[in-house]
């Protein structure tokens, strides 16, 4: 077990990383360019081994922000409750500096895709994702942060805007919001609105933390532009002046840099770090 | 049907149709969009089991694994978030594949590679000291049950799998031979895959279902080298218990 006095109380407004078991030795060589690590829930959630012994040794030195992929929070079914057991033994015994999960679906009649499904934004799926959350931050004993997706497409029947959606299951909950701006970008791109005009609609005081990350080029059946969140590269300039955009309207808050496949040597990513940490002083500035 | 059901339907089926009520945002039907979620699905399943079966890919080259991925994540999706535990039914589905027929021994080097997994993830436990074992007198040790380490697993085959492992991953010698049971032993943090002969394979069975280290060696042959199985066992932290 972690030792307690070591626990952090809250993430710092400084950037952290996606943390990666093959940077274990440099993070803790050169930890000065991460004010904090966010790992994937699911990925420590096995009885031992080195997994659990590096999350350990990390926890000393850094605050910890446990990210789930897997709690399905949109999917249609009663949430997994052993999975929720789960997270609540993984929180309770690393008692992380935050936690959060997508507003997304991932796992339909005992199939779990592995990817972050989307949802239609109604009143019922407004209801459904609020009870969801309130079950999760009743059995966490904990606030949780819930993350905007990255959109590819729309669904009719739709009659909430996502910044609407958010701010109402905020209201509902009590949750804080995790913004990826990267998500944004991605989305407005591709549902072709204004990434701007997205962030001046959004709840920033609910912002806990804040993602960046690379996405790809592709395009749709008419040749429009279609993004797709990938992790695998670097931010993009104009999803860093997004964030410059956000960090303007809402301070400075625990930005993220997320890189999950192709992953790169640690001082690659310590540079985007380096990147956010000179945003983040801008806004300060 | 259920919006989700209709949305899950399609996306573990190419041919299935998009779902209806899905936009490109601009009132024009989703099209190739809904094939990102489908791709999506595809690809990060399939890199986890070509993650998983570093042996398999290696023996049978990444684009065969690749189709054979696909067949096997289409009909056995992951049954739970944890990815860590995703293809333990792959051995079993590879046995299957009639075009493997050549192949007979793929489907226990597969175990190979998820005992490795589930080893690699298993409890901590820590092993008893040499000392303890060679303080015992004759009687006690012969009477004495043995505790292992949950993240020891054996793997036992007809097949030189072992062998075979080595050849494709570690540059080993090529196999020739015959059955080979393989221990997984994990001294602190990284699982190895040691060959035993069958005789030592049931004798570690044995021991692991609690029979006293007399009675489980006593049924073993003239090829049994106590000696050996005792250092290999001692050596990477296996046994972690005497109970006498």
């Amino acid at each position: 077990m972690p030792d307690a006095s070591h626990a952090f109380p809250a993430l710092p407004s400084r950037p952290g990383v996606g943390y990666k078991p093959q940077h274990f030795t440099d993070i803790l060589n050169d930890p000065s360019p991460v004010g904090w690590l966010e790992i994937h829930a699911e990925n420590y959630m096995g009885d031992g081994g080195r997994p659990l012994a590096q999350l350990r040794a990390l926890a000393e030195r850094f605050p910890i922000s446990v990210h789930g992929v897997g709690l399905s929070i949109g999917g249609e079914a009663r949430l997994d409750p052993d999975h929720l057991a789960r997270l609540k033994h993984l929180c309770d015994w690393l008692n992380p500096a935050s936690f959060s999960e997508h507003l997304a679906w991932s796992t339909h009649d005992s199939h779990f895709l592995n990817d972050l499904l989307p949802l239609p934004y109604t009143d019922d799926t407004l209801t459904r994702v609020a009870d969801h959350i309130d079950e999760v931050q009743s059995v966490l004993g904990r606030r949780m942060l819930l993350e905007n997706p990255s959109s590819y497409l729309a669904f009719t029947e739709s009659i909430w805007s996502e910044t609407d959606f958010l701010a109402e299951i905020v209201r509902r909950t009590g949750c804080g919001l995790l913004l990826d701006v990267n998500n944004v970008f991605v989305s407005a791109t591709n549902l072709d609105y204004s990434p701007q005009g997205y962030i001046d609609t959004y709840p920033l005081d609910a912002v806990g933390e804040i993602h960046l990350g690379g996405h790809d080029e592709d395009e749709d059946d008419h040749g429009a532009p279609l993004l797709i969140d990938s992790h695998g590269r670097e931010v993009v300039d104009p999803v860093w002046a997004l964030l410059d955009f956000t960090l303007d309207k809402s301070g400075p808050r625990p930005v993220l840099v997320e890189w999950d496949t192709d992953v790169p040597d640690w001082p690659v990513l310590a540079d985007e770090a380096r990147r956010a940490e000179a945003a983040l002083t801008r806004a300060l500035a | 049907m259920t919006d989700q059901s209709a949305f899950h339907a399609g996306l573990l089926s190419p041919t299935a149709p998009i779902p209806a009520g899905l936009t490109d945002g601009q009132n024009r039907p989703a099209g190739r969009r809904y094939g990102v979620y489908r791709n999506n699905v595809t690809v990060s399943l399939r890199e986890a089991l070509a993650e998983g079966f570093p042996s398999i890919v290696g023996l049978i080259g990444r684009e065969n694994f690749d189709h054979l991925a696909r067949a096997f994540l289409r009909q056995s999706p992951p049954g739970s978030p944890l990815m860590m535990h995703y293809g333990a039914e792959f051995p079993d589905f590879l046995a299957t594949v009639e075009q493997l027929a050549p192949l007979p021994y793929l489907a226990d080097v597969a175990r190979i590679d998820v005992a490795m997994r589930q080893s690699y993830h298993a409890a901590d436990s820590a092993g008893i000291d040499p000392a303890d074992l060679q303080a015992l007198d004759e009687n006690t040790l012969l009477n004495s049950r043995f505790g292992f380490a949950p993240s020891m697993i054996l793997v036992r085959s007809k097949w030189p799998i072992g062998s075979i492992w080595h050849y494709t991953l570690r540059q080993g010698p090529k196999p020739t031979g015959n059955g080979e049971d393989v221990l997984i032993l994990r001294s602190e943090y990284d699982p190895e895959p040691v060959i035993l002969g069958a005789a030592a394979a049931d004798v570690v069975i044995a021991l692991q279902s609690q029979t006293p280290f007399g009675s489980a060696i006593e049924t073993a042959d003239d090829r049994f080298d106590l000696a050996m199985l005792l250092n290999v066992l001692l050596s990477r932290n296996a046994i972690t218990a005497l109970n006498y």
